[in-house]
């Protein structure tokens, strides 16, 4: 008989996939707190429940955001999980680091917190797990001589995230992180200080593979595409072929609009019917390339289920180059905020304010012009609201 | 300690380190430069720039929740093989970035010895992306590590692997709020409550502010009430679906419940746009108990869908356009699992999804 104290997770450490128990017991030889997390989770598993709450205000000062208050429901018998909150750290675009830096970070939160980090968080965050409510200061001031900041929370611009994009992919079709730096910088109030209805969150990804999820979780997403034509490499399409790629099942047949033709020798593309889906790209990233006349799809209002249920984003700009100083985007998000500020409720999140008043009212506010790209077809139902008709004249003429 | 004058003294609102800082000499040569890459084997890739440079990555599996001990790790790994850059990936793997060739075997060695997996590219199911579960939640209804251990324990040789019809992407999300993009893969996990929550009226009134507990609500289900002349709140009961979203506003409404709350299986859902458009994952069975620290009812679900998909689906067809070519009478056959009335939507758009034409299949 095992004398360990957590039977129950001492059974996720044996396994081929690398093993969380494992990395808190790392983290609780030297960390009360992480040793106390260890405990209260293995309560858990006996209880088959949560022994976190939620409620507290805590943060630091200046800041609205980047804090999020965790409170333990067994302090006594756990005293280092009592206040065991999260720290969101503003990740680098596209997460790339040093080895410096990762252990600037590891320094300064071996030194206050629970050694417990995840790389990273849903929204893109570098997450510190576990700091007790009197030394958030502290954790902040060493960030901040560090040259880090934190990231958002609440009713705020969440932290913006985006792909690999131009540094490793050469299916970016736009600078990801870039813009992505350019956005964070340009809206550090909007991300520290929430005023805003709701969240709002901002994904980069440079091409319709969306690796960031952008169209599933940013209310604005910025997605890459081209509008010229499909560059090709017929060596390297035959190269393809001849090294046992079936393109006839494999590209044609799966290409959702048959806009492409192989006769054994040369690969056609009629651009024209082209909807810039990526899957022959994906298929031959050797021998065929997105187009030179770049830029993005801006979407807007996605969200996941809560309150009203999930949406998609839906397409807001059919086409826009995305280009410094990026004047047009933020002239675009600024309108949208300002609308958004005057119409939206309490937790209310954009998709859900445009499908309460209207895609085709919400464009005329912010001033876009609708188009056949923005709807998957015209309504069918005949109940249009009309906002202008004709008077009948009355007499001398004035209607 | 930050004295008053450090913190009066903080720079705010700096922002992130610029990116630039961080890329690899390598990567910032040939930034935006990049022509192609190719999988050399499973979790090793090779990014081929115009000028003919060439990067190679290897991407490792991390559990998420890591030490300060693990980063240091992967830190002396980078060193040694990768000039002291690396990166994450928007599904926590590592990847390390590599200028020579010859460091890519001693690098796996390593990284094996570390515990870790190299894999995850092209054909794979690759890292889980999930949420805090039990770990650090308050809403959770099960735990987000623990399943993601436990299945990819199980699915480890489709991560190192390239085995599959097309990608294959895998999320956990411990309550109906779903964060995460689990509303939007090939197999979502759903940590589910199935009963209202339970009042705690003496610790209310000082814990919690009536109006905005009520306000939390989306059905309205939260009710003013008085209790014993003290103010509180009632629970229409019938109109709660169990989202948790008071329990986040008021703490004395805790509504997880070790006896119901249990886990959901969700199918088909994607986020790219190749080929088809995004889609969002539809539930495929309605609840299994919460099982620690194993779920052997989930890792049994899991493997059983994935090997149905395995199985039946074509080349480059992701899990929700291999069940939109056969249909979801067929899905259900494949996979033994019993379709009840749970599986038909009563929500908001309900109708949209019931079968207006005679067009079916499995009659």
């Amino acid at each position: 008989m095992s004398d360990s104290k957590t039977p129950l997770l001492d059974e996720l450490e044996k396994g081929p996939w690398p093993s969380f128990v494992k990395e808190i017991k790392k983290a609780a030889r030297t960390s009360r707190k992480a040793k106390d997390l260890l405990g209260q989770l293995e309560l858990s598993y006996k209880d088959k429940k949560t022994h976190w709450k939620h409620g507290g205000i805590v943060g630091v000062r200046g800041y609205g955001g980047g804090i999020i208050g965790r409170f333990s429901d067994v302090p006594e018998e756990f005293p280092g999980a009592a206040h065991f909150h999260t720290v969101r750290v503003n990740q680098p675009s596209g997460w790339f680091y040093t080895t410096d830096a990762l252990r600037q970070l590891c320094d300064i939160w071996d030194k206050y917190g629970s050694g417990l980090t995840n790389m990273h968080g849903s929204t893109g965050d570098t997450v510190f797990l576990g700091a007790g409510s009197d030394e958030l200061e502290d954790i902040f001031t060493e960030l901040s001589k560090a040259e880090w900041d934190l990231g958002g929370s609440g009713s705020d611009v969440r932290t913006p995230s985006c792909c690999v994009g131009p540094a490793r992919c050469e299916f970016a079709c736009y600078d990801t992180l870039a813009l992505t730096y350019d956005l964070t910088m340009a809206y550090q109030d909007e991300l520290h200080r929430p005023l805003f209805p709701y969240k709002w969150k901002f994904k980069m990804a440079g091409c319709p593979n969306d690796c960031v999820a952008s169209i599933a979780r940013a209310d604005f997403s910025i997605i890459g595409t081209w509008r010229d034509e499909i560059r090709i490499d017929q060596a390297a399409v035959a190269e393809y072929a001849e090294k046992g790629l079936d393109i006839q099942s494999d590209a044609i047949r799966r290409c959702p609009t048959r806009c492409m033709k192989w006769d054994g020798n040369t690969l056609k593309i009629n651009d024209h019917q082209c909807t810039r889906c990526m899957h022959c790209i994906n298929v031959m990233p050797k021998a065929l390339r997105p187009g030179t006349d770049t830029g993005a799809v801006i979407l807007i209002g996605a969200k996941a289920p809560i309150v009203q249920g999930a949406i998609l984003s839906s397409v807001l700009v059919p086409f826009m180059k995305i280009e410094p100083p990026y004047e047009e985007l933020k002239d675009l998000i600024e309108k949208i905020w300002e609308f958004w500020d005057e119409h939206g409720v309490a937790r209310e999140r954009i998709g859900e304010l445009i499908q309460r008043v209207g895609l085709g009212n919400f464009l005329e506010a912010i001033d876009i012009e609708p188009s056949p790209q923005m709807i998957t077809q015209p309504r069918d139902n005949p109940y249009i609201f009309y906002e202008e008709y004709y008077a009948e004249e009355k007499e001398g003429g004035e209607a | 300690m930050a004295t008053k004058e450090e913190i009066k003294a903080r720079k705010t609102d700096i922002g992130p380190p610029h990116y630039e800082r961080f890329l690899h000499p390598i990567i910032k040569e040939n930034y935006g430069q990049w022509q192609y890459h190719e999988i050399l084997r499973p979790g090793v890739m090779m990014h081929v720039s115009e000028s003919g440079a060439k990067l190679y990555t290897v991407r490792a599996a991390s559990p998420r929740l890591i030490s300060t001990d693990f980063i240091r790790a992967i830190c002396r790994l980078a060193d040694k093989y990768c000039d002291g850059y690396l990166r994450f990936t928007s599904r926590n793997n590592i990847e390390f970035l590599l200028k020579n060739e010859a460091n890519i075997d001693p690098l796996i060695a390593d990284l094996k010895a570390e515990g870790t997996l190299v894999g995850g590219t092209g054909r794979s199911i690759s890292n889980i992306v999930h949420t805090q579960g039990w770990v650090h939640c308050h809403s959770s209804a099960t735990d987000a590590s623990g399943l993601v251990k436990v299945v990819m324990d199980e699915l480890a040789n489709h991560f190192t692997e390239m085995d599959m019809p097309h990608k294959l992407r895998i999320a956990v999300a411990c309550c109906l709020n779903m964060c995460g993009a689990v509303h939007c893969s090939d197999i979502a996990l759903l940590g589910v409550h199935r009963t209202p929550p339970r009042i705690d009226h003496e610790k209310l009134p000082n814990l919690c502010e009536i109006p905005s507990t009520v306000a939390s609500c989306p059905n309205a289900a939260v009710r003013p009430t008085f209790i014993d002349g003290k103010k509180s709140v009632e629970v229409d009961e019938d109109r709660c679906m169990y989202c948790g979203n008071c329990y986040t506003v008021c703490p004395a409404m805790p509504i997880a419940d070790p006896l119901n709350d249990g886990v959901s299986i969700w199918v088909g859902g994607k986020v790219s746009n190749a080929r088809s458009a995004p889609m969002f994952t539809k539930l495929a069975i309605p609840y299994l108990p919460n099982n620690p620290p194993r779920w052997p009812e989930v890792t049994e679900a899991v493997k059983n869908i994935v090997e149905v998909y395995v199985k039946n689906a074509r080349s480059y067809e992701r899990m929700g356009e291999w069940i939109g070519r056969v249909g979801w009478p067929e899905f259900f056959k494949l996979t033994g699992i019993k379709f009840t009335k749970y599986h038909i939507d009563d929500f908001k758009y309900a109708g949209t999804t019931y079968r207006r034409t005679t067009q079916m299949r499995g009659v």
